[in-house]
């Protein structure tokens, strides 16, 4: 076991401010059961769940409650006991209506029977192995939510060659993952393994940014006598090292090519929450149904990590970190740079809910945007090495075609070029109506 | 029930670097600063009158220019305080002020505001001011104080002609058309090579100091407004070329230093080159735009009918700038050559 540095840089990047020091040394705590959860149908990438309960029902912690609707989807559990108060739509964090369960919790919180976990995981079927993590609906906790078990079943013409354990966090103000790899280092190495056995691969890097010396310091010790070949990679602490394409690059000098994964060079990466979710349900057979989220900015009374069920809701999830002590402007559904305002606390917490941030109305920026003035900033900010500025143009004019020339479909959404703009051009927002555009296309063709 | 709180929403990021357009202008205005110092040492009152004239003439005519046409009267962004500035220092420290007036009507309501204000103008607008200018009265734009001037505080000097000297490059270039070769006492010694680093030579306001204008470059780099691309690829391509020059006859040519340090390159290559809307924005367009830059800057000064040629080199390259922008596309990441790297993108 090695910690090396990241040999390579891919180009762009930006240097927010951090802002973690607020909740990264808070020990993870567990959040007692809201007296209603609403759990989403939409947890994951891909098609919403099939609910499989109704009005009345009675359920039990980990109870299979939705159903994973094709090939790109996940199943969703009850996450504690209770009786099944309504299944109705409820807002997501992206604005969607998506059909929730709504549960009461009945206070036991108990188990359903048969939850065990495969002991023999080091001599079982990989089919078996891969059967049990689709069984308990893991999909990404990193943020985009894919779900893992199609993730770890690349097709036979894509060898993986190099595990990637994505423990970066380049978001600012996040440290859920932070903690996890701090407080679960030896969960983690066990999930590492059996993901390493999954798709039989020999090398492992553990990502993780410079400016988390303790989680490297934690990662290193758990890992110490691993066998193989191993090693922490320490990325440089610049957003948005944690993005797929980036880290990969960073790690094996490889470039994702336009439009394909990861595994087109031979690579999956996983989160270390999802690494952690994959060792509780192979060894304890545990499904989803809880995930650790920060709560955090300067308006909060108590910034906290939290072990929280799913379908928790905002409201009482701020009401566990003490809610607020100062004005609010801003809510935001994970990280600054690439997480949903909010319009109210009433969406619920998902797989994917890395963190619940609050901003006061001084750190809300509300410029008015500028006409260009080309000094390149958003070029040079660009990890995917696109033109944003001359995008950001043609998407104005309404030029759809001409930027799906110019490549929009490769944007990564992750914001830099926004961020770095003097004249306060809405860039990203710009590229996001372009892809869209693209992807309507691509829909009527169909 | 209270009344529910308003939250604002909008799409991702929810940070911003927090970079401004006018702070980038402010910072250009600090840079120059040493400049302004240099100038009004060296040419006194006159230096101070032009610069004065052009800042606030130049705000002025934005404001008028936006308002007749319709635009909001945003001057708050500097920008036109750095066009004024700039042109300052490229006009001689005796010229009149109202044709400074006339040269920032060209260089902000033709150059900028009429093809859309900042961000829309193809070419320098200072420069197109003091080119325009130079057409127009070239008389007056070819009129030189000495530097240093004993009379350069007096009374005197703010209203009538100091005593009036060619700028070296002027020199060369005259003596070259009457002679063919170039005056023994015009060859640099260790002394004048210190005083044109210096400043201390007749020529435009702001552009004698080199030394004044390289710590603003300096700072420029260090607030990172601009980037070294383009003053070192013009700087040096000049270099190169007046290095070959001089090797193959040295008796027709100046040696490298004096290209470098007597005329107009240090303010145009720092300054004027860089200026973000009309030059190009990816670093390999940057360094074309800065070699153009500097061989169409020794062809004129070389073989040109005038004597300096750093402000029209600059502005036949904006000319250029889209198409070096577009011929000079970044590699997208991912865009590899997709089969010979990896093999299997065999969708």
């Amino acid at each position: 076991m090695n910690i090396v540095k990241a040999l390579f840089k891919s180009q762009g990047g930006i240097h927010p401010k951090y802002n973690k020091e607020l909740s990264r040394d808070k020990k993870i705590e567990t959040m007692p059961i809201a007296p209603l959860l609403k759990v989403s149908m939409s947890q994951h990438l891909g098609a919403p769940a099939k609910p499989l309960v109704k009005k009345g029902d009675l359920v039990l912690r980990g109870q299979q409650i939705g159903e994973a609707a094709g090939f790109i989807s996940a199943n969703v559990h009850a996450p504690t006991s209770g009786t099944v108060k309504a299944v109705a739509e409820a807002p997501t964090a992206i604005g969607a209506k998506i059909p929730a369960i709504e549960i009461e919790p009945d206070g036991e919180d108990k188990w359903i029977d048969g939850i065990s976990g495969i002991q023999d995981w080091k001599n079982a079927d990989n089919k078996e192995l891969i059967a049990k993590i689709a069984e308990a609906g893991i999909s990404g906790m990193g943020g985009a939510g894919f779900p893992t078990h199609v993730k770890l079943s690349p097709p036979p013409n894509k060898p993986i060659d190099t595990l990637i354990i994505n423990g970066a966090e380049c978001e600012p103000y996040l440290t859920a993952d932070h903690r996890l790899m701090v407080e679960h280092a030896a969960e983690i190495r066990t999930g590492i393994e059996i993901i390493r056995k999954i798709l039989s691969v020999k090398t492992v890097r553990i990502a993780i940014e410079s400016n988390k010396p303790e989680s490297i310091e934690a990662m290193n010790k758990a890992l110490a006598d691993i066998d193989g070949d191993v090693e922490i990679a320490v990325l440089k602490t610049e957003y948005p090292q944690g993005a797929e394409k980036q880290q990969i690059f960073a790690i094996t000098g490889k470039e994702v090519p336009s439009a394909g994964l990861p595994m087109d060079v031979g690579c999956v990466v996983e989160n270390v929450g999802t690494t952690l979710a994959i060792q509780d349900a192979i060894i304890n057979g545990k499904p989803v149904t809880e995930r650790v989220t920060t709560v955090t900015g300067n308006p909060v009374t108590s910034p906290k990590n939290v072990l929280v069920r799913l379908g928790t809701s905002y409201t009482d999830l701020l009401e566990f970190c003490g809610s607020t002590k100062n004005d609010v402007a801003k809510i935001i559904s994970g990280g600054p740079m690439m997480g949903f305002a909010q319009p109210n606390l009433d969406v619920c917490t998902t797989k994917t809910t890395s963190g619940l941030l609050f901003l006061a109305p001084k750190e809300v920026y509300n410029y008015e945007s500028m006409p260009c003035i080309s000094c390149g900033r958003c070029v040079e900010a660009c990890p995917m090495n696109l033109m944003p500025s001359e995008l950001s143009f043609m998407l104005e004019a309404e030029e759809f075609a001409e930027a799906q020339e110019l490549n929009v479909m490769d944007c990564i959404e992750c914001g830099c070029c926004s961020f770095s703009c003097p004249a306060h051009r809405p860039l990203v927002q710009h590229m996001k109506q372009g892809k869209a555009w693209v992807m309507l296309q691509r829909r009527k063709k169909q | 029930m209270a009344q529910e709180k308003q939250y604002i929403v909008s799409t991702s990021p929810h940070a911003h670097s927090g970079a401004s357009v006018h702070r980038i202008m402010l910072d250009v205005i600090i840079a120059l600063l040493p400049a302004v110092a240099a100038s009004v040492y060296f040419f006194g009152w006159q230096a101070l009158r032009i610069t004065a004239v052009c800042i606030i003439s130049s705000l002025a005519i934005e404001a008028i220019s936006r308002k007749m046409m319709g635009r909001n009267l945003g001057i708050g962004d500097l920008s036109a305080v750095v066009t004024g500035l700039l042109l300052a220092l490229n006009l001689p420290p005796s010229l009149p002020s109202w044709m400074a007036i006339v040269g920032c009507i060209f260089a902000i309501g033709i150059a900028k505001q009429l093809f859309g204000g900042i961000g829309y103008n193809p070419f320098n607008p200072a420069l197109v001011g003091r080119v325009a200018l130079l057409v127009a009265f070239p008389v007056a734009m070819t009129k030189w104080n000495d530097a240093l001037n004993p009379d350069r505080w007096s009374g005197l000097a703010w209203a009538v002609d100091a005593t009036t000297t060619a700028t070296p490059l002027g020199a060369v270039k005259t003596a070259l058309s009457n002679t063919g070769v170039i005056p023994t006492d015009l060859l640099m010694s260790s002394k004048s090579m210190i005083n044109y680093m210096l400043g201390d030579m007749s020529g435009s306001v702001g552009e004698v100091s080199a030394i004044a204008l390289i710590i603003g470059g300096i700072y420029l780099l260090w607030r990172k407004c601009i980037s070294w691309h383009i003053p070192v690829a013009f700087i040096g391509t000049v270099a190169i070329f007046a290095g070959i020059l001089h090797a193959v006859n040295s008796d027709t040519n100046m040696p490298i230093s004096f290209h470098l340090l007597s005329g107009g390159l240090m303010l145009g290559a720092i300054f004027m080159a860089t200026d973000m809307v009309t030059s190009p924005i990816t670093k390999k367009g940057m360094l074309v735009f800065g070699v153009g830059c500097g061989l169409l800057t020794m062809l004129i000064r070389r073989w040109g009918g005038y004597p300096e040629g750093v402000s029209f080199s600059i502005l036949l390259m904006n000319a250029v700038t889209p198409l070096i922008n577009r011929a000079t596309h970044p590699r997208i990441f991912g865009h590899v050559a997709k089969k010979a790297k990896t093999g299997v993108n065999d969708k």
